[in-house]
């Protein structure tokens, strides 16, 4: 740690040119974020390892009990098998995906470095779009990769009950498992972003994904349904559903398209948020 | 340079900084000054952008901080608070900001060299000593080459060799033509180290001026005397119309209104013997604090006694 006498080193500097900063420098710099620190890896490798066991363990029970089950239950099993196989690994690996979005904005504001960020990229709706894009295509890409390894093992682990195969009636709800997880992700660091403090950002949407969804079906009538189908995470999850519930009032894609405008309407809010306010 | 035009900052009611006006100038060591609490790091935070002002402006070579393009070639900034994250290496650190300019992966390893930090490049920064925390904060602001350095504090929480490190550092970029404005809440570090001094106290502009002009302008020259006359001494001092004050225990008198050479003069006329004649060099540290008497965060209230007879307790 001595200091050196000499303070002064030539420049390995390229002289500055005009304009604003390339955009894909900030996309580098943010995927250098992103890479650098454990917690990236850590929530991954739970979400990775999460869904992969829930793919083959709700299968494999299946098979196991198939002869105590109700016909009721096996003709729902026939009619969705990649419902049984998907929704429990991504009920529970969101959670990671949803942590992980909040720290990649919020931790930023606890550990004080959105200063050294501000610093370097004072166009800070600009900085956002980076952060917002790299985060979400990295979701999505791997969200994509363990929807399809979850779909083979799930298959395999079905296939001596029943053959299950991709076809145009259920490539989307394999695709959708990506979809959502990189939605979602973007929702999160939204959120992380709006509140700019970990531990509150992560009460709040974790107790959105698993209360609040669901405890908003209970309110009666009407009113209920469209709460219930209007919640962004429920909207959004709808994009694996194959028969979805009977007060949930639109479509799959429809619900996805809800879930992205309430992302894209809290986006522009946090945008407009980290221009005014100080950091 | 840095110019700062009638800025304010108002947090509610409190106005952190009152309409603050001057400049920075290339090629010297500017320290900016003020008690805890007078507006010096929400000043720097208004000229760096993270802030936006109530009022007025702040401009770094005649544009608005946000305006600048690869702003970390222009201007370096270390912040009071650390700006890193724990987990994250310090030389991961240092990529990304550098990514964000296009500065090139070795600049990064060049700095990291510069501080003194090779050693640790590759462990997170969590486990960083404040000293340690310091050198890298100055290897990010030294990142980008810049033409201009602000620095809030930079030998908070520095060995004397880090303060001494600094302070070398400082002065080797001011002769290199840069434009250097550190804070400092301490006066005799100010005087080491800067050329010129911004004094604030409550947001508000108390002195601009040369260091040299400031220790003249606000302290008494006072002259130390011993002179086994001391009597005859007082009565010829006092014709003149000086100030013989605090004869000490072992005869020494403290003159003020007059300097040395005048005194010897003095002494030589009439006669007088004396054992010694000192030029005071007049405390910075009290003409700083007479100039900032009224107007520190929480100061210049009297410590109230002990058992409180202010009615207070």
């Amino acid at each position: 740690m001595a200091a050196r006498d000499s303070v002064l080193t030539p420049a390995a500097v390229d002289a500055a040119g005009t304009g604003h900063a390339h955009f894909g420098r900030l996309l580098l710099a943010e995927w250098t974020k992103i890479r650098s620190v454990r917690s990236t890896y850590w929530s991954l490798i739970a979400l990775v390892i999460a869904f992969l066991f829930f793919s083959w363990l709700f299968p494999y029970l299946t098979v196991a009990n198939w002869k105590q089950a109700t016909p009721e239950q096996q003709a729902n099993l026939i009619e969705d098998p990649i419902g049984s196989i998907m929704s429990s690994g991504l009920f529970v690996g969101q959670l990671a995906v949803a942590v992980l979005g909040v720290m990649v904005t919020a931790s930023e504001y606890g550990t004080g470095m959105i200063r050294s960020t501000l610093l370097a990229s004072p166009h800070r709706v600009r900085m956002l779009a980076a952060k917002s894009l790299v985060f979400t295509l990295l979701i999505g890409a791997i969200g994509e990769v363990i929807a399809f390894a979850g779909f083979y093992i799930g298959r395999l682990t079905f296939k001596s009950l029943l053959t299950v195969n991709l076809d145009s009636s259920n490539v989307r709800q394999v695709f959708g498992v990506g979809l959502y997880l990189g939605m979602l992700g973007l929702f999160a660091l939204v959120i992380g972003a709006l509140l700019r403090h970990v531990a509150g950002a992560i009460t709040g949407i974790v107790a959105l994904l698993l209360v609040i969804s669901n405890l908003i079906q209970l309110i009666p009538g009407r009113v209920g349904k469209y709460l219930y189908t209007y919640e962004p995470t429920n909207a959004g999850f709808a994009i694996i559903g194959k028969r979805l519930p009977d007060n949930f009032l639109i479509s799959s894609w429809e619900g996805y398209g809800v879930f992205a405008a309430w992302t894209a309407l809290l986006w522009a809010l946090a945008a407009y948020l980290l221009v005014r306010r100080d950091a | 340079m840095i110019e700062v035009k009638d800025l304010v900052k108002k947090y509610g009611d409190t106005t952190a900084v009152d309409h603050l006006s001057f400049a920075v100038e290339p090629g010297r060591i500017t320290g900016f000054l003020g008690p805890n609490g007078a507006g010096k790091s929400t000043t720097m935070r208004l000229i760096l952008g993270l802030d936006r002002p109530t009022s007025g402006s702040a401009f770094i070579d005649g544009k608005p901080y946000r305006d600048l393009r690869d702003p970390l070639r222009y201007v370096g900034a270390l912040l009071e608070a650390r700006a890193v994250h724990g987990g994250r290496s310090a030389f991961n650190h240092l990529l990304y900001l550098a990514q964000t300019q296009g500065v090139p992966k070795r600049r990064v390893s060049e700095v990291l060299d510069l501080v003194g930090l090779t050693a640790v490049a590759g462990k997170r920064t969590k486990g960083f000593s404040l000293g340690m925390g310091q050198r890298l904060g100055i290897a990010a602001a030294l990142l980008g080459d810049p033409q201009i350095l602000i620095l809030d504090e930079p030998v908070n929480g520095l060995d004397p060799e880090g303060v001494l490190w600094i302070r070398q550092l400082l002065k080797a970029l001011a002769a290199d033509g840069r434009t250097i404005f550190v804070s400092s809440h301490l006066m005799n570090e100010m005087a080491v180290t800067a050329d010129h001094l911004i004094v604030i106290g409550r947001g508000k502009l108390q002195a601009d001026m040369p260091v040299g002009q400031f220790i003249a302008q606000f302290s008494d020259t006072a002259v130390l005397v011993r002179t086994p006359d001391a009597d005859t001494f007082r009565s010829a001092a006092a014709e003149r119309g000086w100030d013989v004050t605090g004869t000490k225990e072992d005869g020494a008198l403290i003159v003020t209104g007059s300097t040395a050479p005048q005194i010897g003069e003095l002494a030589a006329e009439r006669g007088l013997v004396l054992h010694e004649l000192t030029p005071q060099r007049a405390s910075l540290e009290d003409a700083y604090m007479e100039l900032t008497r009224e107007s520190g965060e929480f100061a210049h209230r009297p410590a109230p006694a002990l058992g409180g007879t202010d009615g207070r307790s």
